[in-house]
């Protein structure tokens, strides 16, 4: 094997252009394919990341809220959260395993700014401030590409974050200062600057807010909710800022609170729930066994609330599918290459072929096998897959450095600000190898055919080849 | 040397008497051999029943104008080439019972080639050429050290042994072909034309190396040319003329002297 072997490597090296143009070829087909993975591997770290920023890894939940909860989400509370959040904080191996564990709880309501007398229906949640500002921290996969902080933290306990889309249309625009907020032609007249009485009286349950903290400059919003009993809830919020959504949809819905004020609302004096507990984790590969703890701990809650846990991947198959399209488009391109690869191969070792005949009639005669004369031209095909594929992996090793350096930036769907252009390539060692080894085969399959035809050649003829 | 010629009459094709020719018995025996070769539509006989027998350790020299089956009777005779109808006996072995694969290692171990365009592996240095054909045959490295330098002293390239084919000169390269030819100590070397791509003085030079190798080693030559030198040099002589033994001259016994 050493003798084909160190034969195959000289023959390369006999025709140097040629061969260097092969592998010029091969090197660029790789870098290709490598540097489209690794936008398409970076692509995925941000989804990724931003999910568990938004989501967590990992909820708790009542059994039927993923499907029929966006109804009525308080009718799927879990009572006891914090009981279930003490006992996860307790436990032996999810005390090392989650960074975060928080509850959430969604509402659906209506707001209104009933001074400029609009209104429109919301879905909104009620987190942790300060725990949504650490999971927002989530960094596991190095990204350059920062999450901004919620203004949530810190603020009074009636403040609350909307989406730009809420914001516009409830005319807060001005007061909130977003930029690019165009006015609609028929402005509603300010005719409604006294809160209806019944609206009113119900607002006047809650506890004032305290809107001396943050001043007169945020807008009040009045929101209204269904409670856990099925009776009408109104509160006053003041809208300390409008953040983009980055898909309109949910911008025009999306509105954030306090917790503890959203559990007032929906639950009184009762005792709060919660319509999820998000479990961050250190590690995505962390889920299978931070699911496996969670059993136990459910079982113990379970008895009048069937409780399940969902990943960030069934809680988003959004991302699920945009993965799966990028895997797709990336196999399309690795076949297109591969085809290059395999006719640029295929080429040169079929003008190999014919040049070498008489070496090969001589190599024959002399005694070697027909399997001997394959060999010799598959390992030449497979030697060439190979350098070529190192040094368009090298290739591609560099050109990520140039590319994630040049401060390229590109505003991907859904969202809000320009991201750093990234390919991750370095550390992603499974498509490294993966892209080279599959090179390798598919030019020692395109060698195959040649070196077949080299290996059947008739010894005598193949001695008079001129 | 005194010569003593055999001369047999051409008519007959048929095998020669043992005890005339026979020392050691008979390297290769061929017996009623056809080939005919297809052009196009054209069948084209190139050998029309041969029966001949190269002997032991003698130098062999087939003779006869272009298209006389020369070249194709050598093929047949080393092996990589069959005859349509007869039998071929080369090392005592019918080499019509062998597959291919049993051809390939039976001319590795029994026939060495030396070709008129010398046929060495351009990207091998000499010394790598010689050793081939060891490799192929999985011999020790101590075998390969050993018996390398030997051929390569054997043919006055001891100082060329890192030099590849393209820096040497055509007698080099001729000479490296006869030591790569010889490196499994085979029964018999088949030459076609081997001095042709030689002056007359490298052709000299080349052949007396052969004849010395032929005594060195005992093997058999067999030849194809048209060099008057070669012819003279030859224990025997084989004239083959459209495909048929014309005449056959032996010089004696073709035991080294």
């Amino acid at each position: 094997m050493m003798m084909t072997f160190n034969l195959a490597l000289r023959n390369l090296l006999r025709n140097r252009r040629r061969s260097l143009a092969t592998l010029l070829g091969m090197a660029i087909g790789s870098t290709a394919i490598l540097l489209f993975g690794g936008f398409k591997v970076n692509i995925g770290y941000e989804m990724q990341t931003t999910h568990i920023q938004k989501d967590g890894h990992l909820q708790i939940q009542h059994r039927d809220f993923y499907l029929y909860g966006s109804g009525n989400p308080t009718a799927y509370g879990i009572a006891n959260y914090s009981k279930i959040l003490a006992a996860i904080k307790e436990d032996d191996v999810l005390k090392d395993l989650v960074l975060v564990a928080t509850p959430a709880l969604q509402f659906g309501g209506i707001a209104g700014n009933y001074a400029a007398s609009v209104s429109r229906t919301v879905i909104g949640h009620g987190y942790v401030a300060e725990d949504v500002n650490r999971m927002r921290r989530w960094n596991a996969f190095g990204l350059r590409s920062k999450a901004p902080l919620s203004a949530m933290e810190g603020s009074p306990p009636d403040s609350a974050v909307v989406g730009t889309g809420v914001a516009r249309v409830l005319q807060l625009c001005d007061a909130l200062e977003i930029d690019q907020c165009p006015k609609p032609e028929q402005q509603a007249k300010p005719e409604g600057e006294a809160l209806p009485d019944d609206i009113a009286q119900l607002g006047m349950l809650e506890k004032p807010a305290a809107s001396d903290v943050v001043g007169t400059a945020a807008p009040k919003i009045e929101v209204l909710v269904v409670n856990a009993r099925g009776a009408p809830n109104v509160t006053s919020l003041q809208v300390i800022r409008a953040e983009d959504q980055g898909i309109k949809e949910l911008d025009e819905v999306s509105m954030i609170m306090h917790l503890e004020k959203l559990q007032q609302l929906v639950y009184g004096r009762s005792a709060p729930k919660a319509t999820s507990i998000l479990l961050q984790l250190h590690h995505s590969e962390q889920i299978p066994l931070a699911r496996a703890r969670l059993a136990p701990i459910l079982e113990r809650f379970s008895a009048d609330q069937p409780l399940t846990v969902l990943d960030f991947r069934e809680l988003n198959p959004f991302f699920v599918q945009t993965m799966l399209m990028f895997d797709t488009i990336f196999g399309f391109v690795f076949l297109l290459i591969g085809s290059i690869v395999l006719f640029t191969v295929s080429n040169t070792m079929n003008t190999t072929v014919v040049e070498r005949t008489v070496e090969i009639g001589t190599l024959r005669a002399i005694g070697l096998r027909r399997r001997g004369i394959l060999n010799l031209f598959v390992v030449e095909g497979a030697l060439l897959g190979l350098v070529g594929a190192i040094l368009g992996a090298v290739l591609a090793l560099v050109l990520s450095v140039v590319v994630n350096h040049s401060g390229m930036t590109w505003l991907p769907p859904a969202s809000v600000a320009p991201l750093p252009f990234t390919v991750a390539i370095w550390g992603q060692n499974a498509m490294i190898f993966g892209t080279t080894i599959g090179l390798v085969i598919i030019a020692t399959l395109s060698a195959w055919w040649p070196a077949y035809r080299a290996a059947r050649l008739d010894v005598v003829e193949a001695l008079r080849h001129v | 040397m005194a010569e003593e010629v055999v001369e047999e009459s051409a008519e007959v094709n048929s095998e020669l008497p043992a005890e005339n020719v026979i020392k050691n018995g008979p390297v290769a025996v061929l017996t009623q051999v056809e080939k005919t070769y297809q052009l196009d539509s054209v069948s084209v006989p190139v050998i029309k029943g041969v029966s001949i027998l190269v002997r032991h350790a003698c130098f062999t020299v087939l003779l006869g104008p272009s298209g006389s089956g020369k070249t194709t009777l050598l093929n047949m005779i080393g092996c990589i080439d069959k005859p349509d109808k007869g039998e071929i006996i080369v090392a005592d072995t019918n080499v019509a019972e062998l597959n291919d694969d049993q051809l390939s290692d039976f001319r590795a171990k029994n026939i060495g080639f030396i070709f008129q365009n010398f046929n060495l592996l351009p990207v091998l240095s000499a010394y790598e050429n010689i050793e081939y054909p060891l490799l192929l045959a999985g011999a020790s490295a101590k075998k390969r050290g050993t018996r390398v330098p030997r051929l390569l002293e054997a043919v006055g390239l001891s100082d060329r042994a890192k030099n590849l084919p393209g820096q040497l000169s055509g007698g080099q390269r001729q000479r490296v072909a006869i030591a790569r030819a010889l490196a499994r100590k085979p029964k018999l070397v088949i030459a076609d034309e081997p001095t042709a791509n030689l002056d007359s003085q490298t052709g000299a030079a080349i052949l007396s190396l052969m004849r010395r190798l032929v005594v060195r080693y005992e093997i058999s030559f067999l030849f194809s040319t048209h060099d008057p030198e070669v012819i003279k040099a030859a224990d025997d002589t084989i004239y083959l003329k459209d495909g048929l033994i014309q005449k056959i001259q032996r010089k004696g016994f073709g035991d080294g002297a």
